[in-house]
């Protein structure tokens, strides 16, 4: 048995685990390969979580293309993978008959793309479809084939799914390496360990163009767009039935008021091009502006019920397009760059767009007997009815410990995570919800610790929020010195 | 001599002002009860103060789950006190059971102060 | 699914949910209280630190030491309690509520119940609630996070410490992890004056030299993965605009920027909500807008002293009992806040009966006087001395203060501080 792989695929998040999954239902030794020490921690996560509905882009453009076409897998998608999806439909709001015009625009944008069920609405049916929008409304674009999807529980599902059909996930895997003899790629990391393939794909978001260097392939610049988001409680008055979209302008689809699959409610992103890949800070600037534009569209958006704010950076490429291709300066490396909104809608399709430019490229498919599509769903305590709850606890107890009172998730569903691998307390967090909620962690951090330190044996100044360097606690009561400074009579 | 103090005998906080020629002669105004009267002469003379922490329990592993007690002086400790008496306690494992109120640490440092422990386990 | 059956429930086993149970026990009807952590006493447990129980004791208690003569009590008159059960929703059907209890220990639990009192206290406010600009490393806690993971846990979250806000819990951590061996850097408030009692700043800060910036705020902090510093820049200024701003390297940032009681149990039983207090509003008897359903301590409005939440919460579990008994309320009119009151509790008063009310004042004020109106007619005018929104202000109006009032006018009973 050679230890060469098939395929590796550089990047974990939407598009790295789409294409991943998407492999493992082919005779195929499949590599997946992370920087971070958990799989959606980069642009998957600090995401939207829109699935658009095919109006914003024209005809023309590829990632257009693959955004309807990714929009229709949703639904199969989710009945074999179970992430939290809802096709709720997206609402374009048009406050100004000037607005309007744009908003015509962009429905015959969506009637040549394909959109389905896309309709134009004069302002009373508008606010028929939401009662909470500006009364000001003057018409506007509903999409009811848009929606909206938890990003990083759809990634983390991929991921299983991929795994369970074989596909070998290296996480801490940091790539600053690429040998190439012969056939074969040598992709090395900065801790030293090397992977061989023979075929490679760069899903690296915002440093796809620093791997595609590595490969001696295409030269092409990432810039990174920053995004602020402000998240708000699941009681915020604010809550909307479909997704808000203001009319866009030629940059920016603009701020958005969503309703996110799980009941809270989000506004923003901002857009803001930016030099440093890291600059994930938010700036209080953009605080105003977010909630300025959300009010226009919903006014009832109350700052009041922000539970937190967070920065998502998209990898964005000059011409603002999809990079989906073979390299022509290494042919046995498929690009995908520049995988920005709507990348998410989109990743499904990316998946089966990259397969065939790897079949296109020399690899070989062959599918396995074998593939199962579907994962094993998770009983979550707070989706189902008492009597099912019930013999929930009755097999396991742990089903009835409430440790994340916010979002009612119960121990079970903690551990059943940490078993997948994810033990960072922002892994627990995205794949669970514990400590999303109104608290942010601060009644169960303290417990997550202890079960984290139970089911994996760290001990807790091991246990980080995200991996290296992200500590969260230094030592134990009585491991420092005393020096209090509290000195006797003055 | 004169100082301006703020009593910390309980939660109104009393403005204090201490006056004196010498360590017999101190004058304590702007107290609403006797303690503070004693938190004022105290305060100039030799400050004191309560010290609270936890204490590990003995048979406790290193573990998860590490179980603490609560202690206290039973008394304001002299100021020079705190921190070799903090260096103690927290080197310290207290068999179980222990009541509230029993004392583990007899006489600190000759102060006359005891510490006790503050729940019962 | 084992079915229980009470007379009245209590959800949540700190300070007030003790007090309420052990009145509504005590006058004979059958009571639970219902506890989703391990142990009764709430975040009494954490507070190692005295001071507490000067009013309801006569004498200086710790937090555990006062938990514990509740826990006492609880136990001698025999009262069920149901420890790491989690309260789902409640359901209101009139004369009978009822809701299930989720539980490792119990399983599911089905409660049904003439009366519920909710006592599930307050949580605190975190980052997002006053957003502070910059990264989102590791290392920054809310202070009771941190002073349970200390105190309790024995757990130490970090060596150099920034604390923003001078509540309480902020100041009684500045001590704590100066005695524990950590550095406190400073504290950072908002405000010009201090949120906490003056005798925390004096033991807890001035005693250890820890410097408090009043009127100052974070205006950022930084660090990739853990926190590594902070910007305090003083109100009003622009970020890193103003010379004024300094920057602190720590690699914890403890936050003690206010507490909130947490209604999410009463929302979805449809109870009101008073924004100002973020509690319920409540009758003359506590009773919430929902027939059966009281509150008292934290989850009604946020106290600075336990001793305070004990006194209402034994009201309160009179007032049940009263309603147990088929006692009709009688007479009650509305309360509001005149000048310079943040909000005064309860929100309706009894006119045939004494009052005791709870008041929070807006403003810092010296020989300030507390003016009682009803109807524009003064019935209380007392000196108060010193006020400041971090201390409430309680007082009594008995039934013999109380002109007669006519009942076809609205007798609406205002509360100022003049």
């Amino acid at each position: 048995m050679s230890s060469v792989y098939d395929v590796a695929i550089i990047g974990a998040g939407v598009t790295g685990a789409s294409i991943a999954r998407r492999l493992s239902a082919y005779k195929l030794r499949v590599v997946l390969l992370e920087k971070e020490c958990d799989v959606s921690f980069g642009v998957s996560k600090a995401n939207s979580g829109i699935i658009h509905g095919g109006f914003h882009h024209g005809a023309s453009t590829l990632k257009s293309r693959l955004e309807i076409q990714g929009n229709i897998m949703f639904d199969a998608l989710q009945r074999d993978l179970h992430f939290p999806f809802r096709r709720c439909g997206i609402l374009v709001a048009a406050l100004s008959f000037e607005e309007m015009k744009t908003v015509e625009k962009l429905y015959m944008q969506g009637v040549q793309n394909g959109s389905i069920g896309i309709e134009l609405c004069n302002r009373e049916r508008m606010l028929s479809l939401e009662p909470k929008l500006n009364r000001d409304v003057v018409g506007g674009l509903h999409a009811p084939s848009g929606g909206i999807v938890e990003p990083y529980r759809l990634v983390f599902s991929l991921v299983e799914s991929a795994v369970k059909n074989g596909v070998e996930l290296k996480t801490k895997f940091k790539v600053n390496g690429v040998d190439i003899t012969g056939e074969r790629f040598h992709i090395s990391s900065v801790n030293g360990e090397t992977v061989t393939s023979r075929y490679a794909v760069n899903a690296a978001g915002l440093r796809a163009d620093e791997i595609s260097k590595l490969f001696k392939a295409e030269e092409f610049t990432i810039s990174p767009r920053k995004g602020e988001e402000y998240l708000m409680d699941r009681n915020a008055a604010a809550f909307t039935s479909r997704v808000i979209f203001p009319v866009p302008s030629p940059n920016s689809k603009g701020m958005l008021v969503i309703p996110t699959v799980e009941g809270t409610t989000m506004v923003g992103p901002t857009a803001e091009e930016i030099e440093d890949k890291e600059d994930l800070a938010t700036t209080g600037d953009n605080f105003e502006k977010v909630f300025y534009s959300a009010r226009r569209l919903v006014p009832s958006v109350s700052e009041r019920d922000i539970i937190t704010a967070f920065v998502g950076l998209r990898p964005a490429l000059e011409g603002n397009d999809f990079y989906i291709a073979i390299s022509t300066k290494c042919p046995k490396l498929v690009q995908a760059a520049g995988i920005q909104s709507p990348g998410l809608t989109a990743a499904p399709a990316i998946g089966e767009y990259v397969k065939d430019l790897l079949k296109k490229a020399g690899l070989i498919l062959e599918e396995k007997p074998n593939y199962d599509p579907a994962i094993d769903p998770l009983p979550r305590i707070r989706e189902v009815d008492p009597f099912t709850a019930e013999k929930l606890i009755e097999k396991n107890p742990s089903y009835g410990n409430i440790v994340c009172r916010c979002e009612s998730i119960s121990e079970a569903e903690i551990v059943e995570a940490i078993k997948k691998g994810h033990t960072t307390l922002d892994g627990i967090k995205f794949y669970t919800r514990a400590q999303m909620g109104r608290c942010q962690g601060g009644f169960c951090t303290y417990k997550i610790l202890k079960i984290i330190q139970r089911e994996t044996g760290l001990s807790v100044d091991e246990i980080t929020k995200r991996g290296a360097g992200s500590w969260e606690i230094t030592g134990r009561v009585g491991e420092f010195q005393i020096f209090s400074r509290t000195g006797g009579k003055e | 001599m004169e100082r301006q103090l703020i009593c910390i005998s309980c939660p109104i906080g009393c403005r204090l002002q201490a006056s004196w020629t010498d360590e017999t002669d101190i004058t304590i105004e702007g107290n609403q009860c006797p303690r503070g009267e004693i938190y004022g002469r105290e305060e100039v003379l030799a400050p004191k103060r309560v010290v609270t922490a936890t204490c590990m329990t003995a048979g406790s592993p290193m573990g998860t789950e590490v179980r603490r007690v609560s202690v206290k002086t039973d008394a304001p400790l002299p100021k020079e006190h705190i921190d070799s008496l903090l260096d103690t306690l927290y080197s310290m494992k207290i068999p179980l059971p222990v009541e509230t109120g029993q004392v583990l640490l007899a006489n600190i440092g000759g102060t006359g102060v005891n510490l006790v422990a503050t729940r019962s386990m | 699914m084992t079915e229980k059956k009470y007379d009245s429930v209590i959800i949540g086993g700190g300070s007030a949910g003790m007090a309420a149970a052990c009145r509504i026990a005590e006058a004979g009807y059958s009571c639970a209280i219902v506890e989703r952590e391990t142990a009764l006493g709430g975040i009494l447990n954490q507070c190692i630190h005295n001071g507490f129980g000067l009013h309801h004791f006569k004498e200086e208690l710790t937090g555990p030491e006062y938990a514990e003569r509740f826990i006492q009590a609880v136990k001698d008159k025999g009262l069920d309690v149901y420890l790491e059960t989690t309260v789902m929703d409640i359901e209101d059907t009139g004369s009978m509520k009822s809701f299930y209890g989720y539980s490792s220990v119990y399983g599911l639990l089905h409660f049904s119940c003439r009366s519920i009192v909710l006592a599930m206290g307050c949580r605190e406010r975190n980052r997002g609630n006053i957003g502070t600009p910059g990264t989102r490393p590791s290392g920054i806690f809310t202070a009771g996070l941190a002073q349970r993971l200390v105190n309790i846990d024995g757990y130490i979250p970090g060596k150099k410490i920034v604390i923003v806000g001078s509540g309480d819990i902020g100041l009684i951590m500045a001590r704590r992890m100066t005695w524990v061996g950590t550095e406190v850097l400073g504290v950072v408030e908002i405000q010009p004056y201090p949120a906490g009692l003056t005798r925390n700043i004096v033991q807890c800060l001035t005693d250890f030299n820890i410097p408090l910036h009043l009127s100052h705020v974070v205006s950022k902090i930084w660090g990739k993965e853990r926190v590594e510093g902070v910007r305090v820049s003083p109100v009003g200024t622009e970020e890193g605009g103003n010379r004024a701003s300094f920057d602190l390297d720590c690699d914890t940032l403890l936050l003690s920027v206010g507490l909130v009681p947490d209604n999410e149990i009463s929302k979805k039983a449809g109870v009101d909500l008073n924004p100002e207090t973020g509690g319920a509003l409540v009758d003359s008897r506590l009773m919430t807008s929902v027939e059966g359903i009281f509150a008292c301590g934290n989850v009604l409005h946020v106290h600075d002293l336990v001793d305070f939440v004990t006194e209402e919460s034994q009201r309160c579990g009179e007032a049940v009992c009263h309603y147990l008994k088929g006692v009709a309320p009688g007479r009650q009119y509305r309360t509001v806040s005149g000048a310079n009151v943040k909000y005064v509790l309860p929100n309706m008063y009894n006119p045939d009966g004494d009052n005791r009310f709870y008041l929070r004042p807006l403003v810092v004020k010296n020989g300030a006087e507390l003016v009682v109106k009803i109807e524009g007619r003064e019935v209380i005018r007392k000196k108060l001395r010193h006020v400041q929104p971090s201390e409430m202000v309680s007082f009594t109006l008995d039934r013999e203060e109380i002109p007669s009032l006519e009942s076809s006018r609205g007798n609406t009973l205002e509360t100022g501080i003049l």
